[in-house]
């Protein structure tokens, strides 16, 4: 069994009456890959922060190894951070920046000039030693920051969107190279980003925050086919939301029509949000024992098709390998598997609704929009 | 090309105020006072002034020194605080500045009078007089106190533009308190005690007022020298010629400064 290493418990942070975090309970184990996962400005920093000892929460604990550290200074902490913001030191050299944690703890100087000339291998930016930091491109700075932190062999490593600034394929680069370190040195990460996709790939387990407060924690199989509620699923991959209502267990109505499903444990005739993943869903000639609607777009995305389709006023996205031309009727068949039902929470109706698609497309594409604040169209089907 | 038509009124009042000045003095200085001719005569006998020289810039040196371990402080205490208290406390430091130089300077005359201030009070305890003033530890106090907020002015601007990531990140990487001061604050702010201490020198190597008041016979500065020429000594061609002097040596050390502290601390501030 894995052993707790980290525990945040009922971590409350208040800055000027402002709830920045709101009773945030986490447990991390050693050797653990986590994410925190959200919009910008929903408290990761924040979380990292107290973590690292660079903020004490206005309430609540923080436990290292069972020890209680809410006082305990970071120079103290086994935990490095890699700043959002890089922070290297502008007055040393790309070769003193990644030694500097070393000669703080007096390391003799053969052996910081091994240990860096290793890091800076690792990064991919050998022969760079006497640069300044000024005439670093971001993602040199970034990869410098990799380095300056890791070079510690810390127990917990914190990483603050450390991939941020990288193009697309040196970021899958440094995501497999970190996964990589972290398997074989056993080090802890506590990973921030806002990216859905790295966030799935990367970790063991994922935490997903909204507005300061944590909406799911769990593997990235769990987030993505069991969201807890309309946030995460919007949130995490793409998802069509819809109302529904739970005529007895396995059993859930949509569009007057009755589909199987495979939740139970809800009250009988409680209404319920509906999750159904565009790719979960099967086109089928358009016929009267199957859900039918009208084809209103098509996007090429390599290797599938972003058809919408309009069901009663309420657009869904499908994805299908199948052309599929505007203004064509089709039917759809969904696996009762595939239905995820989630109880109402505050975010449902926010979400899911693929209405106005074509303006959003570059939004949802982009993974620093904030897209939590709007409630988009709300269209109800009256059943 | 409009830059420069904006530029036109400052570059004429340089030029007039700071350019023509600077020609008169060069004149001066390379002319005889009664026949007007060229003549190196007021340059070989500053060599009569050179102790006075050595004495003014030792005095200058010792003044930037104390102001820079007075003024450090101070300025990091000021950069630390709150963002609302700083405009305040920075006020404060720049208080004394809005009153006459001349009355600070009397003001320290009266405190330090063998019948002044303190030692009358010491007089109440059966203390004799202590030699307070004319001497020079009188000319290096006054100077201290008038230059302090140049010193602290421009500490606390380089202070207060360091990123605090860099001492979160200092933190991280181990360092106490002590360290993060040694390793990441004070080589980012060499620029600033740089310009602190060419603010406080370059006036304080030239300044005649404080000397002639809170100093005695052997505390003769530079600029009392100067002073006199032109007032007493009816020599304008030979104080012409010290300030000459006096004027390339300071820029002389203020370009060494400069080189010392390298290009690297500047760029550390963008
Ligand atoms: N020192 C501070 N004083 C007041 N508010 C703050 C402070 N630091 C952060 N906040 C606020 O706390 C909230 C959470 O900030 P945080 O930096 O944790 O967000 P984040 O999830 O890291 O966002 P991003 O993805 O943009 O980095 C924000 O609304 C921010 O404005
Ligand atoms: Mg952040």
């Amino acid at each position: 069994m894995a052993k707790e290493l980290i525990r945040l418990e009922d971590c409350v942070v208040r800055f000027d009456d402002e709830v920045i975090l709101d009773s945030v309970n986490l447990k991390i184990n050693d050797g653990e890959f986590l994410t925190l996962l959200g919009p910008s400005g929903c408290g990761k920093t924040t979380t990292l922060r107290i973590i690292g000892g660079f903020l004490e929460p206005t309430s609540g604990n923080v436990y290292f190894d069972g020890v209680r550290i809410n006082h305990i200074p970071s120079h103290k902490r086994k935990i490095n951070t890699i700043f959002q913001r890089y922070a290297l030191f502008p007055h040393l050299n790309v070769f003193d920046n990644i030694a500097f944690g070393l000669r703080v703890a007096k390391v003799k100087e053969d052996e910081i000039d091994e240990r860096v000339a290793e890091m800076l291998k690792l990064v991919s930016l050998r022969g760079f030693e006497e640069r300044k930091i000024t005439a670093l491109s971001g993602g040199q700075q970034q990869r410098v920051a990799i380095a300056r932190a890791l070079i510690n062999k810390p127990k917990v490593l914190l990483l603050d969107e450390p991939l941020g600034a990288l193009d697309m394929r040196l970021r899958k680069d440094m995501q497999n190279e970190l996964k990589r370190i972290q398997k074989q040195l056993g080090i802890t990460f506590i990973y921030v980003t806002h990216d859905q996709e790295e966030a799935l790939a990367m970790s063991d387990t994922v935490v997903v925050m909204d507005k300061g407060v944590i909406q799911q924690i769990g593997t990235p199989q769990d987030v993505y086919n069991e969201p807890k509620n309309a946030f995460v699923a919007d949130f995490i991959g793409e998802s069509n939301i819809l109302d529904g209502v739970m005529l007895s267990d396995k059993l859930v109505l949509m569009f007057g029509r009755k589909f199987k499903c495979v939740d139970k444990g809800f009250a009988a005739n409680e209404p319920v949000d509906v999750v159904i993943r565009p790719e979960d869903v099967d086109i089928v000639p358009a016929d009267s024992r199957h859900l039918c609607g009208t084809v209103t777009g098509v996007t090429f995305k390599g290797l599938h098709y972003d058809i919408i389709v309009d069901f009663y006023g309420f657009k869904w996205l499908i994805q299908t390998t199948d052309y599929h031309e505007v203004g064509s009727y089709i039917g759809i068949d969904i696996h009762p598997e595939e239905i995820h039902i989630m109880k109402k929470s505050a975010y449902s109706g926010m979400f899911g609704d693929y209405s106005s698609y074509s303006e959003e497309y570059d939004e949802i594409n982009d993974p620093s929009i904030v897209y939590g604040e709007d409630p988009g169209e709300e269209e109800y089907y009256e059943s | 090309m409009r830059v420069r038509g904006l530029a036109s009124p400052y570059l004429a009042w340089m030029s007039i105020f700071i350019i023509l000045p600077l020609c008169a003095v060069v004149y001066y200085a390379f002319t005889d006072s009664v026949t007007g001719e060229f003549t190196l005569r007021n340059i070989v006998s500053i060599g009569n002034y050179w102790p006075i020289l050595i004495k003014s810039i030792w005095l200058a040196l010792v003044s930037s020194l104390i102001c820079l371990i007075l003024g450090y402080p101070v300025a990091l205490a000021i950069a630390r605080a709150k963002q609302s208290r700083q405009r305040f406390l920075i006020l404060l430091v720049m208080l004394p500045m809005s009153m006459s130089f001349l009355l600070r300077t009397i003001a320290w005359v009266s405190l330090l009078e063998d019948t002044g201030i303190i030692n009358n009070i010491l007089g109440k305890f059966g203390i004799s007089p202590l030699p307070l003033i004319r001497n020079n530890g009188a000319v290096v106090l006054g100077m201290v106190y008038n230059y302090l907020p140049y010193m602290i002015l421009p500490v606390y601007t380089v202070l207060s533009h360091i990123d605090p990531s860099l001492i979160e990140a200092a933190k991280d990487l181990g360092c106490n308190r002590t360290q993060v001061f040694l390793k990441v604050i004070l080589p980012l702010s060499v620029s600033g005690i740089i310009s602190g201490v060419s603010m406080v020198f370059v006036p304080a190597v030239s300044t005649f007022y404080i000397s002639k008041k809170l100093g005695g016979s052997g505390t003769t500065m530079i600029g009392d020298v100067i002073e006199s020429q032109f007032k007493t000594a009816y020599n304008p061609n030979l104080g012409a010629a010290i300030s000459l002097v006096l004027m390339v040596m300071v820029f002389i050390c203020i370009g060494l400064m400069e080189r010392f502290s390298g290009s690297e601390e500047r760029e550390a501030l963008m």
